[in-house]
């Protein structure tokens, strides 16, 4: 728990890489909210593994000039793919036509790993890899407050904002909580405890958890209203659209029309 | 019960907000009329926790994912229409920070998560409670027994949702997205939710419901359905 709460609070709620200097990081939020929803679009119609892979090294070059840590962002896509995605599949890889890999008898039943199914199991990871890659590249590169405001100015309704963004800082505040609940556990005990002794300390922890959470989500939004917080996400930065932003948008559209293109020629 | 982007067309994940958004704009608009200050701080609070929730996830073969959401509970606490923006933001954040269900599906996972999930389960909660007063322990075994309805129909909605992109997209001969016809996809969503998640949820209403009754009965008082 306590890598996780160090890793995720190191890479998205520090903004350690939103705020370094980097292709992404200089676009306007907005361009960048909508040259990302163009290439998810363009990722879910592709159906050739090529153009998906082509398009993924794409990511890849936008990442590299985002300056992101190379081996981060490929680990954090990669890792919990392979046992979600990957597992939910698996069972298609033998539902396959023909032609099939070997074929094993198991009583009355026959596996047969379907060449097809393999094919098309790999176009299904690949673009789930591409898609989960654009939302990392997208928080990573994009500081929560401008992510905010660009919501704001697609006129998603404030009190939705308001709710995302308070959620945003408890979900961190969790994640703080139950990091200290474990290392005051841990640092007071020796030796090792029974099963139930630890079920009762979880039942017990879970309860005082939602009790801390409770308190603390109201002095949170105290401090808010205290500083003057109106429901208005407010950000340094003003938004203008410079000249950079509509060539990286409309690069995102001419390399978004190339793989449609190229996906349909290689169909 | 997250679907990640690939796993349906583009066009059935973005279609399905013709059901989801004009929701959400009741849900919101229901919301900002009851909405007082201090509502604020709760909803955010019980969105993490569906978040939290909702992170403690297992694959099924053949399906998507099967976890508890706490959409019931959120319902009975703050109301059907607030659990709707509740749940869908928990949604919104997992899919942007976490990759948890794609963001092209965020208008279907809400769609089953966010609207059907607390809406039926809230649903059968009143239906089960029905002419129970408040502070009945008969209202806790409703709780149990919405949430549980709930995420049951939630997951049957996935598994139509995914059996039907076979007879809907083909590339080729073979499926484009979703290979599992709804033969596959329907019985091993409603079986591991029915025989699993269900109940995990069903327990988290009841235990959720009963805290707050112990702590913080002035909350539900205040509302009047638990």
């Amino acid at each position: 728990v306590a890598g996780i709460a160090g890793s995720t609070e190191r890479a998205i709620f520090t903004e350690e890489h939103a705020r370094r200097a980097g292709w992404l990081q200089g676009l306007d939020p907005r361009a960048k909210l909508v040259m990302f929803l163009v290439a998810v679009l363009t990722a879910g119609f592709l159906t050739n593994l090529a153009v998906l892979a082509g398009l993924y090294a794409v990511v890849l070059v936008a990442a590299r000039a985002s300056r992101t840590p190379f081996d981060f962002f490929i680990r954090r896509v990669w890792t919990g793919i392979p046992f979600f995605a990957g597992v939910v599949i698996v069972p298609s890889l033998f539902l396959g036509g023909p032609p099939h890999l070997f074929s094993l008898r198991l009583g009355p039943v026959t596996l047969a790993l379907s060449v097809p199914a393999i094919w098309s199991a790999l176009v299904f990871v690949m673009r789930v890899g591409v898609s989960v890659s654009l939302a990392v590249l997208l928080v990573m590169t994009t500081r929560w407050a401008d992510l905010l405001k660009s919501l704001h100015a697609l006129r998603v309704p404030q009190v939705f904002v308001l709710i995302l963004s308070m959620t945003y800082r408890y979900v961190f505040l969790f994640l703080h909580a139950v990091n200290g609940m474990l290392e005051a556990r841990r640092s007071r005990i020796v030796g090792v405890t029974s099963g139930g002794e630890q079920r009762r300390w979880i039942a017990g922890s879970i309860g005082c958890l939602m009790n801390r959470s409770f308190h603390l989500s109201s002095d949170v939004h105290s401090a808010m209203l205290a500083r003057g917080f109106t429901g208005e996400v407010r950000t340094y930065h003003r938004f203008a659209m410079r000249a950079a932003d509509w060539i990286a948008v409309g690069g995102c559209a001419v390399v978004a029309a190339a793989a449609l293109a190229a996906g349909m020629l290689l169909r | 019960v997250h679907i990640p982007d690939g796993y349906t067309s583009p066009l059935f994940s973005l279609g399905s907000g013709v059901v989801t958004v004009p929701v959400w704009s009741i849900a919101v608009a229901r919301l900002q009329r009851t909405l007082r200050g201090r509502t604020v701080p709760l909803l955010a609070f019980l969105s993490a926790l569906s978040f939290a929730l909702m992170m403690v996830s297992f694959p099924v073969p053949a399906g998507t994912t099967a976890h508890a959401v706490g959409g019931t509970f959120i319902a009975i606490v703050a109301g059907p229409w607030a659990a709707v923006v509740v749940v869908s933001v928990a949604l919104v954040i997992q899919a942007l920070f976490f990759g948890d269900g794609g963001i092209l599906a965020i208008p279907l996972n809400c769609l089953n998560l966010a609207v059907i999930l607390p809406l039926a389960g809230y649903a059968v909660y009143r239906l089960t409670a029905a002419g129970s007063p408040p502070g009945r322990r008969r209202r806790l075994w409703a709780a149990g027994i919405g949430g549980y309805a709930g995420l049951t129909i939630s997951a049957l909605a996935v598994g139509v949702e995914l059996g039907i992109q076979p007879l809907l997209f083909r590339s080729g001969g073979l499926p484009t997205y979703s290979p599992y016809t709804l033969m596959q996809a329907v019985p091993v969503m409603l079986l591991s939710h029915g025989l699993g998640a269900s109940f995990v949820e069903a327990a988290v209403t009841v235990l959720g419901l009963a805290y707050m009754r112990r702590l913080y009965p002035g909350l539900l008082a205040s509302r009047g359905s638990a």
